[in-house]
């Protein structure tokens, strides 16, 4: 082949480590603030009231709907001019990373309670239950477990779209390898280090939501 | 006790409940029958309020409602109160997975009449007992047969101490052999002096225990009368066909 290896490029281990950091911050903290944001507005669609339904929907089908880069994009470079503000690279990408989750969570959690058996609702309701009784004592706690495993498959995918925090030059792991990539000339050294790091923190993940699965599939 | 007047449902252009008009005493035993598709079903969950009646009134106890143009249902409150007072018990039985045998009895106490649990768990221990499973109190109700399930679901809309009983097909879902299990159960109930209105296919049990038989077809109820002569000796030329099975396979006990 003739391409001489030189591995010395990605010896930087101090910077490597900040991505790391950089990365899992983003990702635990989006895939929380996003949960949160999901529970919420799935609890929202859910509702018979179409002026609670209706916003909710538009914001779901809106952010799932585009692309999460453009998203990002919107957010540092668009929204400041409406609001005549500009938001910080980590803010805007913050935002557009939760409700991008969000809106993902929230149909995962409807999913979730529409899956369970409509007799379940009929025979809480036949003993007396408000609707607040039986989402709390009945309907939640099936549906909960039924959510766990797509709700970690989103995590993980979460984890991954972080790599698009790039865009904003936010010191992520993709943005790193890309500066170290300019200073060295290592494409081929240092991209597939930086995949290989990807794989090393999402491979446990995958294994513990397998583990869930089986757990909850009693 | 319970009594409805000309009860209609329509689901759009189905007409599924004609205006139906019964009266169930106190203590008193009430069965309809009726080919599939008749309204039996309809009626049970109309009563109930699990379905929203498009017409008619409705009275149970003390609570009078009536339904149609400008008589919204209750809701909230007042709505669960009212189903509070109604024991329903599925053909699916239909009950809580995620609690054993005893959670599932207890909760409805629990929850809805904010019992204290160690007189809640005392309640539905009683009821277990009552229904002759005492010892399945722990048991998941994946782990259940069907009869067993089926008389923790009776036991579980018992512990709610409702003012009338309605029994949606309660056997048509299990194997033949567990059915008389659950019949017991009812026929205790009945001497008991609970008021129920049960829909069957079971013409045996019908005959031994109903006070009142009616027959339904199509929405409305063509035959009403005392068990013997309803199940006997029917004179709409629809019920005759529909109890020829029942006269002809011989009415053993």
């Amino acid at each position: 082949m003739g391409y001489r290896w030189d591995f010395s490029a990605i010896l930087q281990f101090s910077t490597w480590l900040n991505a790391i950091k950089i990365t899992l911050l983003y990702s635990i903290g989006t895939v929380a603030g996003g949960m949160i944001v999901g529970g919420i507005c799935g609890v929202g669609l859910l509702s018979h009231r179409r002026w609670v339904t209706a916003p909710v929907y538009a914001y779901v089908e809106l952010f799932r709907c585009t692309p999460l880069l453009v998203q990002i994009v919107w957010f540092y470079y668009a929204l400041p001019i409406i609001l005549d503000y500009s938001l910080p690279a980590w803010l805007a990408s913050a935002l557009g990373l939760t409700l991008y989750q969000g809106a993902f969570c929230a149909e995962i959690f409807r999913g979730g309670v529409v899956s369970i058996d409509k007799g379940q609702w009929q025979a809480a309701r036949a003993l007396g239950m408000t609707y607040g009784q039986l989402m709390w004592h009945i309907i939640l706690p099936q549906a909960t477990r039924r959510m766990v495993p797509p709700f970690v498959n989103q995590g993980v995918l979460q984890l991954k779209n972080t790599s698009l925090l790039y865009v904003v030059a936010v010191p992520d792991l993709m943005y790193t390898s890309s500066l170290i990539v300019g200073a060295t000339y290592r494409p081929l050294e240092v991209y597939t280090f930086v995949a290989l790091l990807y794989f090393l923190l999402l491979y446990p993940a995958t294994v513990f939501s397998k583990r869930l699965e089986q757990r909850f599939d009693r | 006790m319970i009594r409805t007047v000309d009860l209609c449902k329509r689901y759009g252009d189905l007409e599924a409940l004609c205006g139906v008009s019964l009266s169930v005493a106190e203590g008193d035993v009430f069965v309809v029958i009726g080919p599939s598709g008749c309204g039996k079903s309809t009626l049970l969950r109309c009563i109930h309020l699990l379905e929203e009646p498009t017409s008619g009134t409705i009275q149970v106890g003390k609570d009078t409602i009536t339904f149609g143009l400008g008589h919204p249902m209750p809701s909230g409150r007042a709505l669960a109160r009212y189903r509070a007072n109604i024991g329903m018990v599925f053909q699916q039985f239909n009950l809580f997975p995620h609690k054993t045998a005893l959670e599932n009895v207890m909760v409805g106490p629990a929850v809805v009449k904010k019992m204290r649990d160690e007189e809640a768990r005392e309640l539905a221990r009683e009821l277990l007992a009552k229904v002759g499973l005492s010892d399945k109190e722990n048991v998941y109700p994946a782990n259940l047969s069907g009869g067993q399930a089926q008389r923790v679901a009776i036991a579980r809309a018992l512990a709610m101490k409702p003012e009338v009983m309605l029994f949606d097909e309660v056997t048509s879902a299990l194997d033949p052999e567990l059915v008389g299990e659950v019949l017991e159960v009812l026929k205790r109930l009945a001497k008991e002096g609970t008021t129920m209105i049960v829909v069957t296919h079971e013409m045996a049990f019908a005959r031994d225990v109903a006070d009142h038989v009616c027959f339904m077809e199509a929405g409305l109820i063509v035959e009403q009368g005392n068990a013997t002569e309803v199940l006997l000796r029917p004179q709409n030329p629809r019920a005759q066909a529909f109890l020829s099975r029942f006269h002809g396979a011989g009415n053993e006990t």
